[in-house]
């Protein structure tokens, strides 16, 4: 199956990418899938164990089965939207 | 009926088109509130230029609706306006505009500032410091 990945900020600058595409086994996992963009995407693996994780705009934790077409939105800390 | 105006904008937010959105005759109280890009120095003597900010639109403004009906499930709410600016945002210039009017003041204060307080917490909305060598740093608190 394929799930659409979402990147922002300092993801986003890692990996050169608002989006990316991944390939995965069905039934895999939204941990699954963050392990697999480690691995893909070394500039980024430092600093997954960081982020929170959405599926189809719904926050969701590691253990959340995706299915084909999902996206995926890799979420890091926010940073309070201002600064005041 | 609810009359809220929630809104990510790539642009100057317009503050006194928010501030007459809320204006009502059934109010007593209208409480804005602007968060404003701050001039800081880096420990290495680096100025502030701007803050860049970056949304994930779709997830941010659900969130923002969701946000604004909880502050109306706790305050008489007449009229509320919740405006996030994204893209670059220069030092003294909005990056949010939150106006709300109530019947009395005290629920103003109490509303806007909830909303602000919770906006800050997990929208999904970053932010970068741009500096005066050019570099950039995006800021990630440890606690998400």
């Amino acid at each position: 199956m394929r799930v659409h990945v979402k990147l922002f900020a300092i993801l986003r600058d890692r990996a050169g990418t608002g989006e990316l595409s991944l390939h995965l086994h069905d039934g895999e996992t939204v941990g699954g899938a963050v392990s697999a963009l480690a691995q893909q995407h070394t500039s980024m693996a430092d600093f997954l164990p960081r982020v929170a994780y959405a599926v189809n705009r719904e926050y969701v934790n590691a253990s959340t089965i995706l299915h084909d077409g999902d996206e995926l939105a890799l979420i890091p800390p926010v940073s309070g939207g201002l600064d005041a | 009926m609810p009359e809220d105006w929630i809104a990510i904008l790539e642009s100057p937010l317009p503050t006194s088109r928010a501030l007459d959105f809320v204006t009502d005759p059934r109010a007593g109280g209208i409480n804005i509130f602007l968060g404003t890009t701050r001039e800081e120095t880096s420990t290495g003597g680096k100025q502030l230029l701007a803050l860049d900010y970056e949304a994930y639109p779709e997830m941010a403004l659900s969130q923002m609706k969701a946000l604004a009906q909880r502050a109306r499930e706790h305050w008489p709410i007449l009229k509320l306006a919740l405006l996030h600016r994204i893209g670059r945002v220069d030092l003294a210039e909005p990056s949010v505009v939150i106006a709300v009017s109530t019947p009395h003041r005290k629920e103003s204060f109490e509303a806007c500032r909830f909303l602000i307080d919770e906006l800050k917490k997990d929208i999904a909305i970053w932010k970068k410091e741009v500096w005066s060598d050019g570099s950039g740093t995006w800021v990630h608190p440890h606690s998400s």
